[in-house]
């Protein structure tokens, strides 16, 4: 069974940025995105373990603080170097202004 | 019809190889490289290579399974003599030659030596690395040569390692060139902290040996005893093929905005050239930096495909030292006033505008959040904004809120 997981709320999170949430022993990025729409994906960098949440979102791109590698956060696609390895990413449920995900 | 041969397969030459073919260039891609290696990234040479348990590996940017399934030719091992360049063609030290019909020298640079000191140890390269992490043992005394980058990073890692650590450097403070004297001194204090011996402003007359050891005879008198001696002194641009061809040099391999030499059929980029900076009045400028290897390597391919767009990009390089982050962006004064912008997590970011009020720069040591301020830094550069210091200075002004609004929604480059 599928574990319901509560991330925030979504006025906790500003257009087009970013926030770290941490949750069973595991962190996420939560993205709110042009347009209004959230996406979740794992919150570490998979070139060097940074937290993603520390860098700058430009549409649907996140990029890394520490050395600016780029992915699509709504597929996970690493899309610039030196990120190489694509970013897991979570199917979001919206529910009563909450952000949610199932972790299997 | 002979293809394109790409000299030097580092960070700037494999970025070139991949651009070529990302770009719709079917012809031949031939990378030659002198080491024995495919091409890697050097920035960890200087941090998690000599700080891991195990000898890594290197962090690969170019497999040979890669460069195979793009059609690339990687030759590794294969050292480059000599260009004639009025045949287009280069000679081999095996003794072949090949044609090209483009030339792309990304040669890279090369450490400059302490003339006539002997037993000193340099970093660049993946065996450098090797051969430096085993001798950083605890109880020993490494004495550092150089208060740059690499100096710096190597004395963190020497610490880490659990060496007493010298660092000797000539110039009144550390990275004099290109950080700015306030960035500069959080770094500073930060080794001292952990135990690093700075002496800055110190004059080394002469090294001599002593069986093991190594006494550094200080102008002042002083003698430093060290059981390891290893000097950052700068690199000097890897410009040998392109002076006996005859090319144009200028603190490089000089190119113009396009990254041409001055020969039709021969480019350059990365470390080993000088190019003139459309941002910052044309100035010629040489970086030594990873992020400017990669995007000049991209944007080499495009002119060699007939794209005739400038090469503009910010200039941009971080710096690791224990658990702190450095990052400059633009290109700093090392001595101009700044404007100050605390972030929350204490880190300060040090701003610099010309006479004009337009942003030149931008640079910070700290947590790793001030990498998204850099960045936004970075994009008011590359728009040649002219933000109000008292924006600049105010934490709660977000430097997003400062840019001019782009037509696209996804990143650009730049
Ligand atoms: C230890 C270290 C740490 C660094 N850390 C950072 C960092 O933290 N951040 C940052 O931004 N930058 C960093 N840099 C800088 C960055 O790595 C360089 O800017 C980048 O490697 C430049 O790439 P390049 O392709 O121009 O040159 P290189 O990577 O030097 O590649 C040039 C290649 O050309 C080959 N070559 C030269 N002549 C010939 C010939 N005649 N025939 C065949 N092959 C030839 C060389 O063997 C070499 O492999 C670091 C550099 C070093 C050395
Ligand atoms: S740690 Fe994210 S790009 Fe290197």
């Amino acid at each position: 069974m599928p574990q319901i997981i509560d991330l925030c709320a979504t006025s906790d999170i500003e257009l087009e940025d970013v926030i770290r949430v941490d949750r069973e022993g595991q962190s996420f990025a939560v993205y709110h995105a042009p347009g209004g729409k959230f996406y979740v994906t794992s919150g570490l960098c998979t070139h060097e373990a940074v937290h993603l949440a520390g860098g700058l979102v430009m549409g649907h791109i996140i990029e890394c603080p520490k050395h600016n590698g780029r992915f699509d956060y709504r597929t996970g696609e690493a899309k610039g170097v030196p990120a190489c390895v694509n970013l897991r990413i979570f199917p979001v449920t919206l529910a009563g202004g909450r952000v949610t995900i199932a972790l299997s | 019809m002979p293809g394109i041969v790409i000299i030097g397969a580092g960070k700037a030459g494999a970025s070139a190889a991949l651009a070529l073919r990302q770009g719709g260039y079917t012809g031949a891609v031939t990378l030659l490289g002198a080491e024995p290696h495919a091409p890697y990234d050097r920035p960890p040479l200087s941090k998690a290579a000599l700080l891991e348990a195990e000898p890594p590996s290197p962090a690969w940017v170019l497999t040979p399974e890669q460069a195979a399934a793009q059609n690339i030719s990687l030759r590794r091992g294969a050292e480059v003599t000599s260009i004639a360049a009025p045949a287009r063609r280069v000679h081999l030290a095996d003794g072949t030659t090949l044609a090209y019909s483009k030339l792309l020298l990304a040669t890279g640079a090369t450490p400059r030596q302490l003339p006539g000191a002997e037993g000193v140890l340099y970093l660049r390269n993946y065996e450098d690395a090797l051969a430096l992490r085993t001798r950083l043992a605890p109880q020993s005394h490494v004495a550092i040569i150089g208060g740059g980058f690499i100096g710096l990073e190597l004395a963190a890692a020497a610490r880490q390692r659990g060496a007493a650590v010298t660092l000797v450097e000539s110039a009144p403070r550390v990275l004099m060139r290109g950080v700015p004297a306030a960035v500069a001194a959080v770094i500073a204090a930060r080794h001292a902290q952990a135990g690093v011996n700075l002496l800055p402003g110190v004059v080394i007359a002469r090294i001599a040996r002593a069986g093991a050891q190594h006494h550094l005879h200080l102008a002042d008198g002083r003698i430093i005893t060290a059981d390891l001696v290893i000097a950052g002194i700068g690199a000097a641009p890897e410009t040998r093929l392109a002076a006996a061809a005859g090319l144009a040099l200028d603190n490089g391999i000089a190119v113009d905005e396009g990254l041409r030499t001055s020969d039709p059929h021969i480019y350059a980029a990365g470390d080993c050239c000088a190019f003139p900076h459309p941002l910052f009045g044309g100035r010629r400028i040489r970086l030594e930096a990873w992020r400017n290897a990669q995007d000049q390597g991209e944007a080499v391919a495009q002119t060699m495909l007939g794209g005739t767009q400038p090469f503009q990009a910010v200039p941009w390089f971080w710096s690791d030292q224990y658990d702190l982050c450095l990052q400059v962006t633009g290109l700093a004064e090392p001595d101009a006033p700044t404007i100050a912008r605390h972030l929350p997590d204490g880190t300060v970011l040090h701003f610099q505008c010309d006479a004009q009020g337009r942003l030149i720069a931008a640079a910070a040591a700290g947590g790793m959040r001030l990498g998204k301020e850099i960045r936004l830094a970075g994009m008011l550069i590359a728009q040649r904004a002219h933000p109000s210091p008292a924006a600049l200075a105010a934490p709660d002004v977000p430097l997003k809120s400062l840019l001019i609004p782009m037509a696209t929604a996804d990143a650009s480059s730049s």
